[in-house]
């Protein structure tokens, strides 16, 4: 849309610079530090909890979070929320709680490292080659989504736009290392947090208030495809499908957009999702690792889990602001969808009278006519334009058009782009515009010094050049943050495929981190796990969440990459389903492999090699701390707060 | 570690919220739905900042 694009001024590109210029100054003033490979991987242990706990949470905010938390909540309402207050929180409790004293206390450099101390180089091989794989992806992902989102807002070029926003990552990254992009991460953390809320509360203060959004979204949910939400007419929820998280869930899978049911949402979101990417994801993880102490480091997921919990306020508000926005008349406000281009309309609009005169059925006609306009058709108003076109054979060319251009699908990842652009003024724009890219250099900034860390210990230093000088790692670490940020550019390219971010980086994850935790929550609490039965469990675990994706689909999917390619088993009612249940399968077979084999296999480390990396074998720490400052009492309060936040939207 | 990370946020904010704030004292026709938000925001922006910055400052002088 860039004919929709608008102009910045130079207050906009004085804040954009300054910001520029004081992440590449960081990266500056820290080149000096780093000495060894440990300054440039780890940070050389040196940074207070504060730290570390808002790097944790600006580390996760990619594309994830701003783009496709917001595209969520206008797509599902509060229940979105669920991936923090049901996934993200009490996960990252538990790693504070009960992981951290394992990953820190084991003087592991990196979680896979972490893996081959508890059970033997085979795990730790697959699970360095899959992370670094699955970091690559992520940090695309991202890279693609702030390209496309500055080229529909500002007109940039998508390719200069991709070049230019990494290029500044690769700066910073290469001189300062971890320390460089931790310290980045908090000063991108408050400027997302301080981009965002003006435009959050101006999103709050037009569209009435909370209690106007709930009324105007009760009329939304009994009416869903009005508003392009549903494939079917017959389609309708309960008033409070899009304002209530656990009321809609209860009613099962056809009571709730999302198309979950309560199962899906607890154990396959809330427990393997959730504690597979917080507690094992090494992007996260090495925040934590990267603090002064053992202290420091069992509250960094403590002081990250605060702002997190408040978080929905300011990604998934912007969304469910949007939705009712455009159900609210007089408002002016349009749904962001891809506007048909003239030329492709008029196509449209003759392949329209073509369907009606042959006579061709909903779906056939839909999706001629969608091929012709160029983009996804809603099927329900495409049947209600033939229904109007074969009563009227006269209907005039510009009343056909404003029926196909009101049956395209909803541009989801687009509305905190039509929100920026409706309320801000030259100035706020700039900020808003910023916060945008801090969101995707911190993500992207995050996934290349884990990628880095990752390949030079686990995979050059372990099996390629084993014996090399500490200059040379450090010489290595730097020529891998240059070819990392290459491969990104390059998964950013295979990304733009796709429209539905969120979705693929599910996948991903699902297909990488779930049988993950089957396999830590085994090595950590119980000694007899085997690195036979470790091994064996996780690659059956990956293979069966494979398995589980190329034999099931999601209503309305067609067998492919969405998955279904060997045979459809069983239809599942939403891509979130698909990926919940799926991440449930994989966890459920690693574990039962896992132990079964662990069983019949035989150990081959001693208690005291597992000393420190097993819970019943390490000796319990005696704590200086008084009762209330210890992570386990400031968890239970975190946890308090969590569920208060979940009675009060229940 | 040689670099109190406050000191950067707090010089930027302090620099941002200066710019925002000038703009919408300067041009109070730029508004969001009545409200000359460039200069309230702009105005929070830059306090904290500042307070931001006094803190690592005070941290050093200890």
């Amino acid at each position: 849309m860039p004919s929709q694009s608008i102009h910045l001024g130079v207050i906009d590109y004085s804040i954009l610079v300054l910001y520029v210029a004081f992440v590449i100054g960081i990266g500056f003033a820290l080149k000096q530090q780093m000495k060894t490979s440990a300054d440039f991987f780890l940070s050389g242990r040196n940074i207070p909890a504060w730290v570390t706990g808002l790097a944790f949470l600006s580390a996760n905010l990619g594309a994830l979070e701003l783009v496709g938390m917001a595209a969520s909540g206008a797509k599902y309402g509060i229940a979105t929320c669920h991936f923090y207050w049901v996934g993200a929180i009490p996960a990252m409790i538990f790693l504070a709680v009960f992981m951290m004293p394992f990953y820190y206390g084991s003087k592991a450099r990196s979680v896979p490292e972490y893996l081959k101390l508890r059970f033997d180089e085979r795990t730790r091989a697959f699970n360095s080659v899959s992370f670094a794989v699955m970091t690559i992806f992520a940090s695309g992902i991202s890279l693609n989504a702030l390209a496309k989102l500055l080229h529909n807002l500002l007109g940039w070029e998508y390719n200069v736009s991709l070049w230019i926003c990494s290029f500044i990552v690769l700066l910073y990254v290469l001189k300062g290392g971890l320390t460089s992009a931790i310290y980045t991460e908090v000063l991108q953390f408050f400027m997302i947090v301080l981009g965002f809320a003006p435009v959050v509360w101006l999103g709050l203060r037009d569209a009435g208030g909370w209690v106007a959004i709930k009324q105007k979204l009760a009329g939304v949910a009994t009416n869903p495809s009005a508003y392009n939400l549903a494939d079917s007419a017959s389609t309708t929820f309960h008033s409070d499908a899009w304002t209530s998280a656990w009321k809609p869930l209860i009613g099962g899978p056809s009571a709730n957009p999302m198309g979950i049911d309560l199962f899906a949402m607890i154990f396959g979101l809330g427990f393997v999702l959730s504690f597979g990417y917080w507690c094992t994801n090494f992007l996260v993880v090495q925040r934590a690792m990267a603090a002064k102490d053992m202290k420091a480091a069992r509250n960094t997921p403590l002081v990250a889990a605060v702002p997190k919990m408040f978080f929905p306020l300011l990604v998934i508000l912007p969304g469910m602001i949007a939705l009712a926005l455009s159900a609210t008349e007089g408002k002016g406000y349009q749904f962001p969808k891809a506007v048909i281009a003239e030329a492709k309309m008029s196509t449209a609009i003759a392949s329209v009278r073509q369907s009606v005169a042959s006579g061709a059925d909903v779906v056939t006609a839909s999706k001629t006519i969608a091929s012709a306009a160029g983009t996804s058709l809603n099927t329900v108003k495409v049947e209600e334009l033939l229904k109007a076109a074969k009563a009227d054979p006269g209907t005039p060319d510009a009343q056909l058009a404003i029926g196909i251009q009101d049956a395209v699908v909803n541009d989801y990842d687009g509305v905190i782009l039509s929100l920026v652009k409706r309320y801000c003024p030259t100035g706020l724009l700039g900020l808003a515009l910023t916060a945008l890219l801090a969101s995707f250099m911190s993500g992207m900034a995050g996934n290349v010094t884990a990628f880095n860390t990752v390949w030079t210990y686990d995979l050059y230093q372990a099996y390629i050049a084993p014996d090399k000088s500490d200059e040379h790692y450090s010489w290595m670490g730097r020529v891998v943050t240059v070819a990392g940020i290459l491969l990104s550019i390059g998964a950013a390219y295979f990304a733009s495929m796709w429209t539905n971010a969120m979705d693929i980086i599910q996948l991903v994850f699902a297909f990488v981190n779930a049988p993950l935790f089957a396999t830590f929550l085994l090595g950590m609490f119980w000694s007899r796990t085997t690195g036979t039965g470790a091994f064996v469990g996780l690659i059956c675990g990956t293979l069966a969440s494979a398995l589980f994706h190329a034999c099931t689909l999601s209503v309305g999917n067609v067998p492919g990459v969405k998955g279904g390619y060997i045979h459809n088993f069983w239809t599942l009612p939403s891509d979130m389903a698909q990926n919940f249940w799926l991440a449930s399968f994989a966890f459920t077979i690693c574990f039962a492999v896992t132990v079964l084999l662990s069983l019949s296999t035989r150990r081959t480390k001693s208690d005291e090699e597992l000393k420190g990396l097993v819970y019943s074998l390490t000796p319990k720490q005696t704590v200086d701390q008084v009762w209330y400052a210890r992570p386990g009492t400031i968890g239970i309060v975190l946890l308090i707060v969590c569920v208060i936040l979940n009675y009060i939207f229940w | 570690m040689g670099l109190d990370i406050r000191f950067p946020i707090g010089m930027m904010f302090t620099l941002i919220g200066l710019l925002l704030s000038g703009a919408g004292f300067f041009s109070p026709d730029k508004l969001s739905l009545g409200i000359n938000i460039n200069l309230i925001w702009g105005s929070i922006l830059f306090l904290f900042g500042v307070l931001m910055w006094g803190s690592a400052v005070k941290a050093k002088g200890k």
